[in-house]
Parts: structure tokens; C-alpha cells; sequence
């Protein structure tokens, strides 16, 4: 029996590496700790109603956001080991097996588990805000969608300590991602981490593609609602079309570990090559739907902190609404090199500069925003200067890979990955946390601090060049991308070191960046207007932090940046004050099932991942359950009386 | 801390990043920007091309965001013009948005133009010489239909003639790539893919898998050898007289996982890699997948080609795919 156990133990638990039993200790460590804080000060109630149950979208977001940063820690301590491996030739401080995991999983984390929850936290965050609406238009499916995303990521990450990490690769290409040459649980891992939390994704695409269309403030037409909702429309459009094609890819390739079919086998009338364009149908619409957020970001940032209207506000719609539709036309350039016919290739190459079209144009309509404004160097508008050149040379490495012939040249070497990285840290994470600096008064009712602020500006920026410019080079000298060593003999020892130290640099800026929000809840400028920035839009004229109920009266919108209309007619003495007429408040009631049906989601998962199909069978009866009982639940909202509004917006200094 | 002197920071490391790649140019450590045959020399010069067709892009953006984040910065003393509701400009966006349009078009111009050049060999006056490539876990085996000789992890080729790669896998995915001579092909199971390259003169280049194909990958790498006609004929003649001959049950060994020194064979067994591009190419018409008209399947290979739709059915249990001993309950 004991030895039994045993060895189930030496199986089940990964072993052997001390840092694998670094972070066993820690994970057991940090448990225990939450565990005893929780207990000692009597907040395992106040965790359940106020945040395990909750519907409220700002509080989504907040969770959205921890989580994301716990993402983006995990993911840069990967980048982290890859970058001391390859300081140097022949260093033998990772062996094979374990930097393809590490490469693998710190692809998969930052895209799946970083990038998307941040954005929508992002969504959660302003959206309903920004439209004058007081929740999303499923709040329950809404918290749904976070829960199945938090389970997937925990269950992902889970591969660490217990079975194995996945080490195919971030988009796991069979056949190396198929049981011939990828047994063990680490690949069933990443396919149900994934596939819980796309389901999660999907319902979100729906939920703000509802909410943006019909939740609307009175007067708010789609022609002059704010950039960020329109670019997270664009976004939500290519989520629903994009990601049922990565749930049903995953699903054949599940069948095909888990059942012995054929869908994307070496033999048996397998076709991998199938597997990379399904893959990619849904990759590529996927960097497209992280970066389009950000470009609302920035055009909300820019026109704030230039105290200027944006500059060709329709041009920017059409921009954002073609790249969603174009998207969906360039997939076959992450392979090139397949070896297809002439006309294939064109078609692909052409699509992809095309894109490149609406993508560089906004940068115009941004500068032009700027020109002849009056520019302030706040932390949201710095992470936005910044942007501009990273992105248009990120961009134009870019066009340099569409040009199909010479991408012969750079597929697969590190000249890629400098690409990629360019685009997706130079737009994607500097967009993200522009936004996160920009809301966060909103959300938490405080600004970030200014100074460290800065220094994490600076080591995130000067360390971006210094990891990623060197890897332009080393792409030239025929350095690939996954190799987990190389020799003296190639002559790329220098610029690998000096790209190791760039990560560093960043990884200092990461830890200024925390230091920074602990030091800010004590001491932060806290914002008593509302309106810290005198910015533009809706979200802007209620306090901050925002009443869970957001608008104790909805706005009547007259035009675009209706907020900034309404304070200039405060200056102007034209502005004609409306009696406010609160009236009683409709809202969601919290709902524990949301994250009770995740759990049995997570015992799906983890029962196949192990092949104990009894485990996920009562996972499947829970999830049914679950659905079932929230379908004859009739008691899901309630009014707030018009006295708790007046005194909560009393409370906030606002008199009705 | 100014905009001005931030944006200036900005410029010099974007500066910096450009001349590091331009200068690179020189060293003979950066084999893309060294091409020493005709298709890594269409491919520089397309490199080149987009570089200066992207500069024209890049270098007026930075210079335009250096100057409008300096002078319209919100201080006290600005004497700048502010126009808080100036928002469109027909002109402007005609401009911006037909600047990129006509670049893209030149730009496409060059790509259609060369990727139909590199479908084609880079040199129509020599008859191409044919060489199969197999990528195995964790090592590249070169076969050589009209000689008759096999190498692994050392592949040896005629300067000044073009050389027709077919490039197949029984193994993960992998990617076939020289450098110096041109870029890379995918090596799948059950295809053949088809590359040009030649080395223009004599010389040593380097060869890398360019895939993840798993443990041993960054391994995989293979030297490259080109030497004039006639010392490849006597190295040919070498080979034959002092190699051993590759039998199906040597080539059996060598597709196990694993890594191997460089080897030779003075002979492999007919038709071994259209037997392997056969075993996973499933019911797929062979034309699609093995070019008909190109030179090599007129001459060796046309009997071979009638044979394979009987071998590959009675051949059906043997495939790998067809294995489920890999799962566990």
C-alpha cells in the first residue's frame, strides 16, 4: 500500500529539481499564509459575498487585474531563466527538458493568461463606465467567464508542481504535441487550461458586444461613443469568431491523446498541417484582438493629456473596424515556409502589408491629436510617447516579414521573436498599462505614484532595447528561435548577453512597478474631484472609486467626449443644470454559482488531464447541476431605494 | 523630466538598434547579410529593399514625433499654437493614408516578382542536381538519388551548380535552413517540399534546424560543404569506395530518437525517401506532394511513382499513427 503510494507520489508530483521544490515550498507557504490571514482577522465571509460571489463588473476587473499581474510575474520569471540559460554558450543551468517547458509555458501564460485576462479586466474596468451604463449586459455570465479563466489559469499552472509542464511549444504543433512524442499529462495541461478558459473568453466577447450595442446612455449614438468602446467592440467581434475555432482545434487534438483519432497524426490519415492552419486561424485574429484594446487606450490617453479632441475621430473607427474584418486574411504568414504554390504565398503576403494600412495610420491620427495641443507628461501619456517609436519600427520589422521571399530568411530565427516581442511588449503591454495607470483613480479612488512610477518606466523602456534590439542581429547570424543552447564557435555570445541583461533591466522595472502600487494605497494622491486628469468621457463625471451602481442617474449624452462638453459649458455659463431625479436602482444579485460550476469546469480538466474519467464524469454532473439550478432561479435582482443612493452619493460628496 | 529629452533618449536607441543591424552587414558572423549564392542574394537584396522602403516610413514618423511632443508640451511659457477642437483635416488623412498605400504596392511589387523567381531554379543554363533531405529526432539525413550515396549531419554539394533539395520528415516538423545559400523549408511527414539553393563559390556554411522538434533540436545542426565539380565527384567516388552501405535495418536505427555523429553510406536503399514521404502521405494523390515535371522524377524516379498507391495500402499497419500503444488509461 505505502510503497503504492509512492510511487503514485514520484508520478504524480514533479521531483528533482530544485527549483521545482523552490516553488513547492513557496506555493505551500503562500497558502498557508492567505489561509491564516483570512482566518485570524475573520474574512472568509467578506472574501465569499464580496468577491467570490460578486457580479459587479469593477470588481471583475479588479480580480481580472491581480490576476494578469500574478500572470505577468509568472511569465517574466520564465523569460527570466530563458535569459540566464543563453547569457552565455554551453551554460548548463537548464537542461533541454526544461527550457522547452519554460518557453513553452511562458508563451502560452503571457498571451492566454497574461495579455487577455488584463484586457478584460481593462473591459470590466471602463466600458460599462465609459457607455453611462450600470453593469454589463450579462453580469452573471460575466463572472462566469472570470471564474472559468481563473480556473483554467490555475489548472495550467498547476503543470508546474504536479505532473509535468507542457513542452511542445506555446501553440503545441503536433505531431510533437501528439502521445508519440509527447506522453505524460503536461500536454493534456495546456490543452484544458486553454479550453476552460476560451469558453470564458467567448462568453466575454458576447457579453460587451451586447453591452456596447444595447446599453448604451440615451443620446449616445455609435457615432460619437469613445475610441476604447469602439476598439473593444472591434476586439469583442474578432473574440466570437476567433476563438470557436481554437476551442474545436483543441478538441480534436484532445481526441486525438485522449481517443486515438486521427485528426492531425504523423500517420493514420493525419494531417499536422491542418492543425497549424486551424491554429493560427484563431493566432492571428488573436494578436489583433490584444492590441486593438490598446489602441483605444491610447487614443483615449492621448486626447486626454493633450487637452485636444481626436484628431480624425471616423478614420480611427474605420481603421479599428477594418483591422477586425482583415484579420481574418493573413494567417498562412506564420508559415511561409510550408512550401505552397506561388499564388498561396501572394495572397498571404499582400493581405499581411495590407493590414499593415489601417494599423500605421492611427499613429498619424495620434500625433495629430497631439499637434497643436498641450502635451502633460503624466504616467498614462509617457507609456504612450513611448509606444509610438517602439511600434512603428516593431510595425515595420513587420512589413519586413510579410514580404514573403525574404521571410525564408527570418522565420523562426530570433529576428521574430524581436519582432513579436516589439509589437506585442512595445503595443500591447505598454498600451495595458497606460490604461492601468490612466483608470486606476477610477477603480481604487487613488492616482499611482508618480516617482517610482517613473523608474519603472525607464527600466522597462531602456531595458526593452537593450533585450530585444540585439535579437534583430542575432536573427541574422542564424540564431533560432528554441534553441536551449549554443557554442562560442557562431560569434552570438556577446549579444545574447546583452539581451539577458535587457530582460533584467525590465524585470527591475516590474519590481518598481510593485513597489509602486503598495507604496501608493498608503500614500497616493487620492482623488476627491472624480476627474483627476480633467479628461473627456462619461466615467470621468461620477466619484471615484465608482458606486457599485456607477451613475446614480443616468447621463443624457449631447455629442462626443460629452463629459468634456458639459465642463466647457460650466465655463462658459451656458451649461443649463437639469433637476436630478433619482429614482430606484435595478441591479444583479450576487450568485455563488459562477464559481461553484468553475470548480466542477476545473474537475473536467484535471480528470482528463489524468485520464480519471470518473473525476471529470462528476465534473460534467456538477457543471449540469449548476446550470440547472441557476435555470429555475428567479430571485436574480433587486432595486436600491432611493435613500441609499442619496446618502451613499452624500457619503461621496455629491448632493441630490 | 521633459518630453523633449525623453523623446531625444528614444531616438538615440532607435538610432542605435538601425545601426547596429546596418553595421552588422560587415561581419561575417551575420550569414543572412553575407549570401554566398544567387537565391540568398535575391533575398538580401529584398531585405535591403524593405529596409529603405520602411526607413522612409519610420525615419519622417520619429523626426515629426520628436518635434510635436517638444513643442506643444503643456508649459506656461508655450508660445505654440493650441487648437483644442481642430480634429480633421481631409488633406492630411488623403496624405497618411496614401503614403503607406503606394509603399505597400511597391513593396508587393517586389515580393510577387521573387516569389515566383524562387520557385524556379536560380540558375536555368546547369542541370540541377537533386538531394533528399529527411529530418529524423534529432538528425539530418541527406540522400542522393543520382549518386547514390547518403550522408547524416553532412551535407556536400557542387559549387557553381543549383541544387534541388526535396525535404521530407519522419518526425516532428522541422525546418531546413542554410543560411549563406537561402532560406528555409519546412521538412514534414508525408511531404516533399521543394528548395533551390546554390553556392556560388567553394566553402564552408553552416546549417541549422529551424523548427522545435523537441529534446535534442538545438543539436540538430549540419555543415555544409561546396566544393568544385570535379573534387565532389572524387569525394563521391571516396565515398563509395570506403563507406558502408545503408540497409533498411541501418536506417531503422537511425530514426530513433536520438543524437548521432556524422555519418556516410556508399549506397542507400532504392527509393528510401519516397518510401517515407509515401508512409505519410495517406490516400494524397503523389503529384501534389512530389513535383512530376521537375528534372530528378524523369529520370530515376518514374517507376517508382506507379508502384506506390499498392505499397502504401498493404503498407497501412505498420504506420506509427496506427500505434495506440502511446495511450494510457
Amino acid at each position: 500500500m505505502w510503497e503504492n503510494i509512492k510511487e503514485f507520489a514520484s508520478t504524480f508530483f514533479v521531483t528533482g529539481d530544485p527549483l521545482i521544490y523552490g516553488a513547492d515550498v513557496s506555493i505551500a507557504l503562500t497558502m498557508v499564509a492567505i489561509v491564516f490571514v483570512l482566518t485570524k482577522y475573520k474574512k472568509w465571509g467578506w472574501l465569499w459575498r464580496e468577491w467570490l460571489t460578486t457580479v459587479d463588473h469593477k470588481r471583475i476587473g479588479i480580480m481580472y487585474l491581480i490576476a494578469s499581474l500574478l500572470m505577468l510575474f509568472r511569465g517574466g520569471v520564465d523569460a527570466l531563466l530563458m535569459r540566464v540559460q543563453l547569457a552565455f554558450p554551453n551554460v548548463e543551468f537548464l537542461h533541454s527538458d526544461h527550457y522547452n517547458a519554460i518557453f513553452t509555458t511562458h508563451g502560452t501564460i503571457m498571451i492566454l493568461f497574461m495579455a487577455m485576462p488584463m484586457m478584460f479586466g481593462l473591459f470590466n474596468m471602463v466600458v460599462p463606465l465609459q457607455l453611462g451604463a450600470r453593469d454589463v449586459a450579462y453580469p452573471f455570465l460575466n463572472a462566469v467567464s472570470f471564474w472559468l479563466f481563473m480556473l483554467g489559469a490555475m489548472l495550467f499552472n498547476l503543470s508546474f508542481v504536479i505532473g509535468g509542464s507542457p513542452d511542445a511549444g506555446w501553440l503545441s504543433y503536433p505531431p510533437l504535441s501528439q502521445n508519440d512524442f509527447s506522453p505524460g499529462p503536461g500536454q493534456n495541461f495546456w490543452i484544458w487550461g486553454i479550453q476552460i478558459s476560451g469558453i470564458g473568453s467567448l462568453a466575454t466577447g458576447i457579453n460587451f458586444i451586447v453591452t456596447i450595442l444595447k446599453m448604451r446612455a440615451p443620446g449616445m449614438k455609435l457615432s460619437n461613443m469613445p475610441l476604447f468602446s469602439w476598439s473593444v467592440l472591434s476586439s469583442s467581434i474578432m473574440i466570437i469568431f476567433a476563438f470557436p475555432i481554437l476551442t474545436v482545434t483543441i478538441a480534436l487534438l484532445f481526441l486525438d491523446r485522449f481517443a486515438g483519432a486521427h485528426f492531425f497524426t504523423m500517420g493514420g490519415g493525419g494531417n499536422p498541417m491542418m492543425y497549424l492552419n486551424l491554429i493560427w486561424m484563431w493566432g492571428h485574429p488573436e494578436v489583433y484582438i490584444v492590441v486593438v484594446p490598446a489602441f483605444g487606450i491610447f487614443s483615449e490617453v492621448v486626447a486626454t493629456f493633450s487637452k485636444k479632441t481626436i484628431f480624425g475621430y471616423k478614420s480611427m473607427v474605420w481603421a479599428l473596424m477594418s483591422i477586425a474584418v482583415a484579420s481574418f486574411f493573413t494567417w498562412a504568414h506564420h508559415f511561409f515556409t510550408m512550401g505552397t504554390s506561388a499564388s498561396v504565398i501572394i495572397f498571404f503576403a499582400i493581405s499581411t502589408m495590407v493590414i499593415a494600412i489601417p494599423t500605421g495610420v492611427k499613429i498619424f491620427n495620434w500625433l495629430f491629436t497631439m499637434f497643436r495641443g498641450r502635451i502633460s507628461f503624466k504616467q498614462p501619456m509617457l507609456w504612450t510617447i513611448a509606444f509610438i517609436p517602439c511600434f512603428v519600427v516593431g510595425g515595420a520589422t513587420g512589413v519586413m516579414l510579410a514580404v514573403a521571399p525574404a521571410d525564408y530568411q527570418y522565420h523562426n530565427s530570433y529576428f521574430l521573436i524581436a519582432h513579436f516581442h516589439q509589437v506585442l511588449i512595445g503595443g500591447v503591454v505598454f498600451g495595458y498599462l497606460a490604461g492601468i495607470y490612466y483608470w486606476w483613480p477610477k477603480l481604487f479612488g487613488f492616482k499611482l505614484d508618480e516617482k517610482l512610477g517613473r523608474w519603472g518606466f525607464w527600466f522597462w523602456n531602456i531595458g526593452f532595447y537593450v533585450c530585444f534590439m540585439p535579437q534583430y542581429a542575432l536573427g541574422f547570424m542564424g540564431m533560432t528561435r528554441r534553441y536551449y543552447t549554443y557554442g562560442w564557435d557562431r560569434g552570438w555570445a556577446d549579444l545574447n548577453l546583452i539581451s539577458t541583461v535587457g530582460a533584467f533591466l525590465m524585470g527591475i522595472g516590474f519590481i518598481f512597478q510593485v513597489w509602486q502600487i503598495a507604496y501608493s494605497i498608503k500614500h497616493g494622491e487620492r482623488d476627491t474631484t472624480g476627474d483627476p486628469w480633467n479628461a473627456r468621457t462619461l466615467e470621468w463625471s461620477i466619484p471615484s472609486p465608482a458606486p457599485f451602481y456607477n451613475f446614480a442617474v443616468v447621463p443624457t449624452v449631447k455629442g462626443a467626449d460629452d463629459w468634456w462638453l458639459t465642463k466647457q459649458a460650466k465655463e462658459n455659463g451656458t451649461y443649463k443644470e437639469e433637476p436630478a431625479h433619482l429614482e430606484p436602482i435595478h441591479m444583479p444579485k450576487n450568485s455563488g454559482i459562477p464559481f461553484i460550476m468553475s470548480l466542477f469546469f476545473f474537475l473536467i480538466g484535471f480528470g482528463f488531464t489524468f485520464h480519471w474519467v470518473w473525476m471529470a464524469v462528476i465534473g460534467f454532473i456538477g457543471v449540469a447541476l449548476c446550470m440547472w439550478a441557476r435555470s429555475f432561479q428567479y430571485d436574480t435582482d433587486y432595486y436600491v431605494p432611493v435613500e441609499e443612493v442619496r446618502s451613499t452619493e452624500a457619503s461621496l460628496g455629491r448632493v441630490y | 523630466m521633459s518630453g523633449g529629452k525623453m523623446l531625444r533618449q528614444f531616438h538615440f536607441w532607435v538610432l542605435a538598434a538601425l545601426a547596429t543591424v546596418l553595421l552588422s552587414g560587415c561581419g561575417s558572423d551575420y550569414l543572412v547579410l553575407n549570401p554566398k549564392g544567387p537565391v540568398a542574394e535575391t533575398q538580401y537584396n529584398l531585405i535591403v529593399i524593405s529596409v529603405i522602403l520602411c526607413a522612409v516610413i519610420i525615419v519622417p514618423v520619429l523626426a515629426i514625433t520628436a518635434f510635436i511632443v517638444y513643442r506643444y508640451r503643456d508649459t506656461p511659457k508655450n508660445k505654440a499654437p493650441y487648437k483644442p477642437d481642430w480634429a480633421h483635416s481631409t488633406t492630411l488623412e488623403v496624405i497618411w493614408w496614401g503614403i503607406p498605400v503606394i509603399i505597400i504596392a511597391i513593396l508587393g511589387y517586389f515580393t510577387v516578382r521573387d516569389t515566383y523567381v524562387l520557385k524556379e531554379s536560380p540558375n536555368q543554363e546547369v542541370k540541377p542536381i537533386t538531394i533528399q533531405v529527411t529530418a529524423l529526432d534529432w538528425k539530418w539525413m541527406f540522400t542522393y538519388p543520382e549518386q547514390n550515396v547518403a550522408t547524416v549531419n553532412y551535407l556536400e554539394i557542387p559549387a557553381g551548380v543549383p541544387v534541388r533539395f526535396q525535404v521530407s520528415a519522419e518526425a516532428p516538423m522541422n525546418s531546413f535552413w542554410v543560411p549563406e545559400l537561402g532560406g528555409q523549408i519546412y521538412a514534414m511527414s508525408g511531404m516533399a517540399t521543394e528548395l533551390y539553393l546554390q553556392a556560388d563559390e567553394p566553402g564552408e556554411f553552416q546549417g541549422f534546424s529551424a523548427n522545435f522538434s523537441g529534446e535534442g533540436f538545438a543539436h540538430m545542426q549540419f555543415k555544409v560543404v561546396a566544393k568544385p565539380q570535379n573534387e565532389f565527384d572524387q569525394w563521391v567516388q571516396q565515398v563509395k569506395g570506403t563507406a558502408p552501405a545503408m540497409t533498411k535495418q541501418d536506417y531503422e536505427e537511425l530514426k530513433k530518437p536520438g543524437l548521432t555523429e556524422n555519418k556516410m553510406y556508399s549506397a542507400f536503399p532504392e527509393g528510401l525517401f519516397e518510401e517515407i514521404v509515401q508512409k505519410y502521405s495517406h490516400g494524397h494523390d503523389m503529384h501534389h506532394v512530389m513535383d512530376p515535371v521537375a528534372p530528378a522524377a524523369q529520370t530515376g524516379e518514374k517507376k517508382e511513382e506507379t508502384s506506390h498507391e499498392t505499397h502504401q495500402m498493404s503498407d497501412m499497419s505498420n504506420m506509427p499513427g496506427m500505434d495506440h500503444s502511446g495511450m494510457k488509461h
